[in-house]
């Protein structure tokens, strides 16, 4: 396995609030990895550190190994392009036509026509489950089809990686679902590496390859490795209890 | 006599029992909306005499809310603080749940709560956020300065759909408010330089008042305030909420420049619009004027206008023109830097609002003063 997310002894917050002391975990190609944890211990945070929207306190992020923290404005736009991003609301510019919105990253970074582009995005569209909607905006479609077309946005140019922020936030557990279906799908038949921000438990271990717990009391990882394995293993009780109350509400 | 007895058995009453072994508390009829400041007082004092154990009843308890809830859940506060055991098993049973889920909570805040700075704190704080701010808005200018660079070497993402739309709200959409406010400007100037100037027979003279303070300074600055209060603030209402639904990360992510993709086009546009609706506003001034001397003062209307020309001066025309030119700079670049460094909560964007309003009016007013004190250097 070839990692392609390598971040060693970060430590980050704001100001001297400090949400995750030394942390150190690898991502490798394929995975899909996610960062789990209650409210408040920095998961979102550890995303923005990711993208490189936020800088850490200390230590060190590699991406395809490069470091992101000291990178240049060039090489970290080279990064970018290699990543997507769908976040919690989708993001999607409100101006914007769907294929519009897919078209931007492509109308920068690839040298594709007009024409060529538009077929593009109407073949992320489809990719989604989004076929037939290039002319609409963002406002006259639901919340579930703002994060897919979010995801045919994030994929536009082919990314290495794949970032998502609480993709089951806000949808209903049908669409949650067919959500984690297509993160699969987009891993398994694009070989994409995807991290998750989630505490979606469901999420968790329906698609999870791989993961860390983020503990915000000790403000270090508590866990990390296969979320099943994580199951019958549990390194302490608050891990235990994170995981099983989520498994006892699916019974339910 | 019934009734009477009942309403006396449903008015909520305290009975505090001490003695040398226990606190007891006993409550009866109905709580709702108890004022429970003197009881707590009471207990208060009772507790510090060190009972052994404090104990509830609440046999002929009626209705109760939260007043009642708060008690109880302050003294037992007290207590535990005092390390004296306490009883809740003659509570009704949901009182008692709540009661242990108020405790259950972790009530101790998980955040960092920063210390009181002392004075000197104060101020190196202070002077380092200064220092920050003042770095801060300097970047934004010179990337936007950088902006424009690109933007003559068409090396720019700007669309011109986003501009186009920002011409059309700053053009055409404003046209009418200006011709309003412009007009009654020019109204009121005419009329207040026109009674004091109808007592020395100089009325005609107010053709030239207008005509010259509208051109010169009036239509650029009422231009200027409407336009820093009706599109200034929708710039960084709409850059705010775009922070807000994080659509300004996504940009950053995708490796778009937040200055060509968002402020270009309405910085563009302003620099466009406001010297039109600045000649405009001249204009209207000047009929506001005209329909003050002619119809109050009874001037003649060709003299009026005679008179107006006689004092239309290109020098003074071009000064107004960019007074409005920089203002246009000044509101896009304030209604854009607020709204881009918005907070990430809905009331951020009140705020960024609000500020960008506000400094573009005073960024505005320094810029006339800058402008005049060099006018008057050059003796334009």
């Amino acid at each position: 396995m070839t990692a392609i997310i390598d971040v060693k002894n970060l430590t980050m917050g704001y100001g001297s609030f400090v949400l995750q002391k030394n942390a150190d975990f690898t991502v490798n190609k394929g995975d899909i990895f996610i960062i789990m944890g209650g409210s408040g211990c920095g998961k979102s945070s550890m995303l923005r550190i990711l993208t490189g929207l936020l800088p850490p306190l200390s230590g060190k992020v590699f991406i395809d190994g490069t470091n992101i923290v000291t990178a240049s404005a060039d090489s970290l736009e080279k990064i970018r392009k290699k990543s997507g991003i769908l976040y919690q609301s989708g993001a999607l510019f409100s101006s914007m036509t769907l294929a519009e919105n897919i078209a931007l990253p492509l109308q920068q970074y690839s040298d594709y026509s007009a024409e060529e582009i538009r077929e593009i995005a109407a073949l992320k569209l489809s990719l989604v489950g989004l076929g037939g909607f290039d002319d609409f905006y963002p406002s006259e479609i639901s919340g579930g089809m703002k994060k897919r077309a979010g995801l045919a946005r994030a994929l536009a140019l082919d990314p290495e990686i794949v970032y998502f922020d609480e993709p089951s936030a806000g949808l209903d557990p049908i669409s949650s679902r067919n959500l984690d279906d297509l993160i699969i799908e987009i891993n398994r038949s694009l070989g994409t590496t995807i991290v998750v921000v989630t505490h979606e438990l469901e999420s968790i271990f329906a698609i999870g390859t791989n993961s860390i717990f983020l503990d915000a009391a000790s403000k270090s990882i508590l866990a990390r490795g296969n979320p099943h394995d994580i199951l019958k293993n549990p390194p302490n009780d608050e891990v235990l209890e994170f995981l099983t109350r989520g498994k006892k509400h699916a019974k339910e | 006599m019934n009734t009477a007895a009942k309403t006396d058995n449903n008015r909520p009453n305290i009975t505090l029992h001490l003695d040398n072994q226990s606190l007891a508390l006993r409550f009866e009829g109905n709580f709702k909306q108890f004022k429970s400041t003197e009881t707590l007082q009471k207990i208060q004092n009772a507790l510090k005499k060190k009972p052994q154990r404090l104990c509830f009843n609440a046999e002929n308890l009626g209705t109760w809310d939260s007043s009642l809830l708060l008690i109880i859940f302050e003294t037992i506060k007290q207590a535990k603080s005092q390390n004296i055991p306490f009883e809740l098993n003659k509570l009704p049973k949901n009182i008692q749940d709540l009661i242990r889920l108020a405790f259950s909570v972790n009530r101790s805040p998980s955040a960092v709560i920063p210390d009181k700075m002392g004075f000197i704190e104060k101020i190196g704080y202070t002077t380092v956020q200064l220092y920050n701010k003042t770095t801060d808005v300097l970047h934004f200018c010179t990337q936007t300065l950088d902006g424009i660079g690109r933007l003559f070497t068409a090396n720019t993402i700007m669309r011109k759909t986003d501009f186009l739309a920002a011409l059309n709200e700053c053009g055409p959409k404003a046209l009418g408010i200006v011709s309003l406010i412009s007009f009654l400007v020019g109204l009121i100037l005419a009329f207040v330089g026109g009674v004091q100037l109808q007592e020395f027979g100089a009325q005609i003279y107010i053709a030239s008042l207008v005509t010259i303070g509208m051109c010169r300074i009036m239509g650029a600055i009422m231009v200027g305030i409407i336009m820093a209060g009706r599109t200034g603030s929708s710039y960084a209402a709409a850059l705010g909420t775009m922070q807000v639904n994080e659509e300004l990360d996504a940009l950053e992510t995708m490796g778009l420049s937040r200055i060509d993709f968002l402020v270009l086009p309405r910085l563009l546009a302003l620099i466009i619009a406001m010297p039109i609706l600045t000649m405009l506003s001249d204009f209207m001034g000047m009929v506001g004027g005209a329909f003050i001397g002619v119809l109050m003062m009874g001037l003649p209307y060709q003299e009026y206008w005679r008179y107006a020309f006689d004092a239309f001066h290109l020098n003074n025309f071009l000064v107004g023109l960019f007074h409005s030119l920089c203002f246009g700079v000044i509101i896009a670049v304030c209604g854009c830097y607020q709204g881009i460094h918005c907070g990430r909560n809905s009331d951020s964007v009140g705020l960024a609002t609000t500020r960008s309003v506000v400094c573009a009016i005073v960024w505005m007013i320094v810029a006339t003063g800058i402008i005049t004190v060099i006018c008057q250097e050059l003796d334009i």
